[in-house]
């Protein structure tokens, strides 16, 4: 019997509703299929999801509670001048919210998130909670191995959870699996890039954030889905800047931030929006030795970004290629209050955009933003500046 | 009629080594700021996990932006270079360490002495406990594009325990990438002997800090842990640790603290011996620099003594037993960097903040959470809970910042410590009851 494809409206249902599920019944679902099943959270920016899907695992990315959640115990944990994400975290794992996680990965991206995976460790004695580090040394015989040993650790810690041992053809499973999923998010991307008419980054926005909750395979059906039905949907282009978005990879903007960014007159062609799943930017090799895969994957293969150390060339060369690849008129600066990594980047990328005379404009806002009236007025401006007087092409 | 002659401020006593320390600092920037002329290399370096004897041993002249900064902020200058690197966009949320540093260039890169600080030749980013510290220098590198910039990463703690994986890790990076590095730019062959004498005298410095964050242990404490505390690292943490200055000045300090002790007296404080001691406190959490002094008061005057102190440890965990070993150079190095205070996770925090309560038989501890550092702050409201619940005893909790002056209020801490100090009275009291 034929497969009924969804329709677009349908898959955004589907995915807002998954977005908005701040029980995570989904996993709790998957979970009740098996008791041997287990689940394990991650936070951002970027968590090698294969070593957790090759234990028999459900990756869970969690990325704060967003604007739907009331901060009760959360803010008493920490001080105001620091960001929102933390205490939404803290605020979902006291609320119960995320009981059906047996573990919680915290990768390395800055000092909060360090912190955050030692008050795990305190509140939440009998779960399990790790910190991964990352290589900021990209020699594969000094970071790589390094990496490499960061991964060990973490499989076995994994493999203590289901008392199950890792197994190599597992991981290159998971590899290729993950590798069909990052290639649809990379074609949805440029589909958007090339239409942005066609793929709304609301929509797109959704697409990514399931993939942080569906099962991979699940989650690749769900965009090969979205690209083969949203070609037909009747939408045309609008008058609108092509913009890219920088600085919002960790905590995240509310969906109405994103909604508010497009009514004011942007096509986003490019973000760092959950970045775990284009972190990676090609196939990770399939032959050899999985781990060693996942390990060159990271040194030769990762996107650039605030948390990844750029010793020589200038931050700005990435993001300046970044434009003229995706034709962008402009860059917006969208960063969390209190955000260390994009907010100690924004000068540089700022000079950067400046001396190759691209028009850029800057914002903070934080997860649970209510109020969008002067974003949408700032950015209307912005807007309506490229458009009536930037140089005609 | 004649304006009456203004008030001369009271006199600062200083003890011995704080004359010896502010005669090794003014010489320590003009030895910086002539080095050029001397033909040496500079390199800017952070404090936790410096490789100071390592530079030494290059004959590189250390220079740490964020005690630049610090000088700064103790000197009032603070305020107008956060401003000026405002000014160019930088955000009004970020380290005001990094800030306050950028200011200062943007202004001739004059130094907290007046002397110029020459332009650096390499970025030794030792990233050690500190997210920022990798901004910093990739910001810093863009202003100075001839520097070269090497990385050590420091792993850090997450699992509470260093493992041989980390050790092996920043040894490889040390022999394959930094050292190499150092030779090509100070043009000198690494000699692991002269690293050696410079790692044994670090050695016998270390105990004699150690004898001074002990001697806390008494009553009356012959020490303040934190204000007094952050004079006595200032040598150990900076640009003497591997020095025989380094080695003369924990000599004197030594001398000077045992004469307190023999004579049963406490701290000295600006304003000279202190008085009676009337409570012992532990205090997690940096200083603030713009209003030391006054911050310094606020607890002096209430006959408050801090007996230990976190800050003290962001450049070492001497008092926990690590001392540089010269018979494993590069292995002592890496250990070291590992070790510093702001690499430990956050349960080792707070079972060391635990141990210094009973250890030091304090009455309670306070936190000044610094609106700069998410690496000291984020969790820190966490600790206080988890430190009153295992220990009994009452937390307190202020806030302000580094070096901008913006975030001091003076009124505020002194609202909080009275009323911290009033609640420690009351549980004296019934407990007497």
């Amino acid at each position: 019997m034929t497969r009924l494809r969804p329709t677009v409206a349908e898959i955004v249902e589907q995915t807002l509703a998954l977005y908005e599920d701040l029980d995570f019944s989904y996993v709790r679902a998957w979970k009740s299929k098996s008791t041997s099943r287990r689940a394990v959270g991650f936070m951002p920016v970027y968590m090698p999801r294969e070593i957790i899907h090759a234990a028999g695992m459900l990756p869970v990315g969690v990325m704060g509670g967003g604007d739907r959640l009331d901060i009760i115990k959360g803010d008493a944990y920490f001080q105001s001048y620091l960001c929102h994400i933390p205490r939404s975290t803290i605020e979902l794992a006291l609320s119960h919210r995320l009981d059906s996680l047996d573990g919680m990965v915290f990768p390395s991206i800055c000092d909060v998130i360090r912190n955050l995976s030692g008050m795990w460790k305190l509140l939440f004695p009998e779960k399990m909670a790790r910190y991964l580090d990352f290589p900021q040394n990209f020699d594969p015989a000094l970071g790589g191995r390094f990496y490499r040993q960061e991964l060990e650790s973490l499989r076995s810690a994994l493999s203590e959870l289901n008392a199950l041992p890792p197994q190599d053809s597992a991981l290159t499973h998971s590899i290729c699996l993950f590798n069909k999923n990052r290639r649809l998010v990379k074609a949805l991307y440029d589909l958007r890039a090339s239409k942005p008419w066609l793929v709304p980054t609301y929509e797109a926005y959704l697409l990514l954030r399931a993939g942080n909750i569906l099962d991979v395979e699940e989650h690749t059906q769900l965009l090969e889905d979205y690209l083969v039905r949203v070609e037909s949907e009747p939408r045309k282009p609008m008058d609108n800047i092509r913009v890219i978005v920088v600085g919002s990879f960790c905590e995240q903007p509310p969906l109405g931030l994103i909604l508010t960014l497009e009514r004011a007159g942007c096509y986003i062609v490019d973000d760092d929006f959950v970045l775990a799943s284009r972190w990676i930017t090609a196939d990770i090799s399939k032959t050899g030795d999985p781990l060693e895969a996942l390990v060159e994957a990271y040194l030769k293969n990762s996107t650039f970004h605030s948390s990844k150390f750029e010793g020589s060339t200038p931050k700005w060369r990435h993001l300046i290629e970044q434009v003229k690849a995706r034709q962008a008129d402009g860059v917006v600066f969208a960063a969390p209050s209190f955000c260390d990594p994009a907010l100690l980047d924004q000068p540089q990328y700022e000079k950067g955009l400046e001396e190759a005379g691209i028009a850029h404009t800057t914002f903070k806002y934080a997860e649970n933003t209510g109020q969008f009236q002067n974003i949408r007025e700032q950015i209307g401006t912005f807007s309506d500046s490229l458009k009536l007087w930037s140089e005609a092409p | 009629m004649t304006t009456p002659p203004a008030a001369r401020p009271p006199e600062i006593h200083k003890e011995p080594s704080m004359l010896l320390q502010k005669n090794m600092l003014a010489d320590y920037f003009t030895r910086v700021s002539k080095a050029r002329e001397e033909g040496k290399k500079i390199a800017y370096t952070f404090v936790p996990g410096n490789l100071t004897e390592l530079l030494h041993a290059f004959d590189v002249v250390p220079v740490y932006p964020e005690i630049n900064a610090l000088q700064n902020g103790m000197r009032k200058r603070s305020a107008k270079f956060i401003l000026d690197a405002e000014k160019i966009g930088h955000s009004e949320d970020v380290c005001t360490y990094v800030k306050a540093d950028l200011g200062m260039l943007l202004n001739g890169n004059v130094g907290p002495t007046g002397e110029i600080i020459p332009e650096p030749d390499i970025l030794l980013l030792s990233y050690t406990g500190c997210f920022t510290f990798m901004k910093w220098f990739e910001i810093l590198k863009q202003h100075y594009p001839k520097a070269e910039v090497v990385m050590l990463q420091v792993p850090y703690q997450g699992e509470g325990t260093p493992t041989p994986a980390m050790r092996e890790y920043i040894v490889r990076q040390l022999r394959e990438s930094v050292i190499p590095a150092f030779e090509r730019i100070s043009g000198h062959r690494f000699e692991e002997d002269r690293l050696r004498e410079q790692l044994r005298r670090s050695a016998e410095a270390e105990e004699g800090l150690v004898f001074a964050l002990q001697s806390a242990r008494r009553r009356p404490s012959p020490i303040d842990a934190y204000f007094g505390g952050v004079y006595y690292i200032g040598p150990m943490f900076t640009a003497f640790r591997g020095t025989p200055e380094c080695v003369d000045y924990y000599d004197t300090l030594r001398e000077e603290i045992q004469n307190r002790i023999d004579a049963h007296a406490g701290p000295i404080t600006p304003e000279g011996p202190m008085a009676e001691e009337k409570y012992r406190l532990i205090v997690e959490g940096p200083p603030n620099w713009t209003h030391f002094r006054e911050f310094w008061k606020l607890f002096y005057d209430e006959g408050a003594v801090v007996v230990a102190s976190t800050y003290t440890k962001v450049g070492g965990l001497y008092d926990q037993g690590f001392r540089h070993n010269p018979d494993d150079p590069l292995g002592t190095l890496a250990d070291y960097c590992m070790g510093c205070y702001t690499n430990l996770n956050l349960p080792t925090r707070v079972e060391l903040i635990e141990k210094y309560i009973r250890d030091f038989e304090a009455d309670g501890f306070l936190i000044n959470s610094i609106k700069s550092c998410n690496s000291f702050s984020s969790g820190q409201l966490l600790i206080l809970r988890e430190l009153e619940r295992r220990t009994g005893k009452p937390g307190g909790f202020f806030e302000s910042d580094l070096v901008d002056p913006r975030y001091f209020s003076a009124a505020n801490i002194k609202n909080r410590l009275e009323s911290y100090l009033q609640m420690l009275d009351q549980r004296r009291s019934q407990a007497v009851a």
